[in-house]
């Protein structure tokens, strides 16, 4: 049920009227709901701006939230709902203080002591309204929410995929954990931007720390030595540890002539070995 | 049309290509380097592509009949200086570029190369040209 | 909300560079990493090739693309040459019909998130990619 253009204009005047003691029923409702996490103050403020953005939404004889008189209703909503998502409030708790609009409007209304039927009609289209505002910000919400979880993600990927240089020469990555196709890819192009800035002919891949080895992370870890070839640079595989050796030869996966050493130290001092064989 | 300029520097015949390449300018290019391989007598070939942004399956044929010519012509062929984006990208495409040689960067191109012409002339050392000009090894 | 499409005809090698280019600004302009730009830059240059080399040449359009999550570059390559007959053949890595490496179209296709291909003999080729940003 929607707004008619009346009933906007109605609610427009009453929202204008009773500003003050509607903010206040509101900022109560929503303060109890959220237990104190945020000041009185600081739900005074926002829900006096809210207030303004119904205000003009309605005063634009606005039916749903998609017109164009609100505009600034949408945002400030998202606004409200990417603060809350931040500062760790639930998609309930942001949602409830939007919902609690419709009681301070109701005691508002009460308050007049003119109830009849076309009242209760005008709340219920208000209501709708009011319902749609409170999705809005449980979209908006989740969407932060996304944007926080993607950033943390991409945080979390750069923390863990160190690539040191080991001797003159010589890179290292000590892979750990688990490696999925995102982290995989990443420290793919990480390991063979270091050869080339440090200029290194050799680059040890340790997979000592990495829990286990599928096809796919095999067949990363392949690429990448592929790709390293082909720029000029050979790669050891150090760390395999005696399950992995079991899971790659039963999966099927052909190191070739990758050369493989139990440990980094080993591999080590087969990449020295081999540059002292080529007399450098 | 542009054409690849071909440096000769020592006994290394050095190649950098700067531009997006059509493909008539890598024809030329292939030409070009064999000609001068046989008119300078040297034994090392460097192709610098450090400044390509992409290596297409075109261009990596290319360098591999480059290397094969090279190769029948008695000079080593080296390609220096790949990004890691276009490795990667040549991975994924499925091109190994077999037969080529690579180098991270010209130096390390240049002390494969001497490395390469070292070991040639252990092996040769009773053989019937040994009065090529020797190549010193990196120290 | 997507950006106009820009066309380039195919009929010469110089209009296989300028498709590179293009592909290349728009890549940058929607973002897309440095590996993926390689790759979608790579698949193009092979694509527009096979436009002029077997489809007698074409025309590509390159245009941003947004499927309300991300924002993404969609490539049309399109001829009206003799088609491909066998597209299961077509797609062999190794198997080419004018002497390259065959690895054109298999290698176009897994440089990028979508490949469409639309084809029959005698009727020309349209292929369509798509790379969306991660």
């Amino acid at each position: 049920m929607a707004l008619s253009a009346d009933e906007a204009a109605r609610f427009a005047v009453v929202l204008e009227d009773h500003q003050e003691a509607l903010v206040t029923v509101w900022t109560e409702r929503v303060a109890s709901t959220l237990r104190g996490r945020l000041s009185q103050a600081e739900l005074q403020r926002q829900n006096t701006e809210l207030r303004r953005g119904f205000q003009q939404a309605l005063a634009g004889a606005a039916q749903d939230l998609s017109g164009e008189s609100a505009a600034e209703l949408r945002a400030q909503l998202s606004e409200l709902s990417s603060t809350r998502a931040r500062q760790g409030f639930s998609a309930t708790e942001t949602a409830v203080s939007i919902f609690a609009f419709k009681e301070a409007v109701l005691a508002t209304l009460d308050a007049q002591d003119s109830t009849n039927a076309s009242t209760l009609r005008d709340y219920v289209a208000l209501s709708a309204l009011v319902d749609e505002a409170a999705l809005f910000t449980f979209d908006s919400y989740v969407r932060v929410r996304e944007e926080l979880i993607a950033d943390q993600t991409e945080q979390l990927l750069e923390l863990s995929t160190p690539v040191v240089k080991l001797w003159e020469g010589v890179v290292a990555v000590p892979l750990v954990g688990t490696l999925d196709s995102a982290r995989a890819q990443v420290v793919m192009e990480r390991l063979l931007q270091t050869l080339v800035d440090t200029s290194s002919p050799y680059a040890i891949i340790d997979i000592t720390g990495v829990p286990a080895v599928d096809t796919q992370v095999a067949q990363h870890i392949l690429k990448t030595v592929v790709a390293a070839r082909l720029m000029g640079a050979d790669c050891i595989i150090s760390g395999i540890r005696p399950q992995i050796a079991q899971t790659i030869v039963a999966l099927g996966i052909e190191f070739g002539d990758i050369a493989t050493k139990a440990t980094l130290a080993d591999a080590l001092r087969y990449v020295l070995a081999q540059t002292s064989k080529k007399g450098r | 049309m542009e054409r690849v300029p071909i440096l000769k520097i020592g006994a290394i015949l050095l190649v950098s290509i700067q531009i997006d390449m059509e493909d008539q300018v890598a024809l030329q290019l292939q030409e070009d380097l064999a000609d001068r391989i046989v008119a300078t007598g040297c034994h090392g070939v460097i192709i610098d592509i450090s400044a390509l942004d992409i290596v297409d399956s075109f261009v990596g044929r290319t360098l591999a009949t480059i290397a094969g010519i090279s190769k029948v012509l008695d000079a080593d062929t080296v390609v220096v200086g790949m990004r890691p984006a276009v490795a990667i990208t040549l991975v994924e495409l499925g091109l190994s570029l077999p037969g080529i040689r690579t180098a991270l960067n010209v130096e390390l191109g240049m002390d494969l190369l001497a490395r390469e012409r070292f070991q040639d002339e252990d092996e040769d050392e009773d053989g019937p040209d040994n009065a090529e000009t020797p190549v010193v090894p990196a120290p | 909300m997507n950006e106009p499409a820009q066309r380039i005809e195919v009929a010469s090698d110089q209009d296989v560079v300028r498709v590179r280019q293009l592909v290349r600004t728009l890549a940058v302009a929607v973002k897309l990493s440095l590996v993926d730009q390689t790759k979608l830059v790579t698949a193009a240059s092979e694509l527009a090739r096979n436009t002029l080399v077997y489809g007698g040449g074409g025309w590509v359009e390159v245009a941003q693309t947004d499927n309300g999550r991300r924002k993404g570059i969609r490539i049309v390559f399109s001829d009206q040459g003799p088609g491909i007959a066998d597209l299961d053949l077509a797609f062999t890595d190794g198997y080419t019909s004018g002497g390259g490496l065959g690895l054109g179209l298999s290698g176009a296709r897994r440089l990028v998130d979508e490949f469409d291909i639309v084809t029959a003999a005698g009727e020309g080729t349209t292929i369509t990619v798509t790379k969306w940003c991660r």
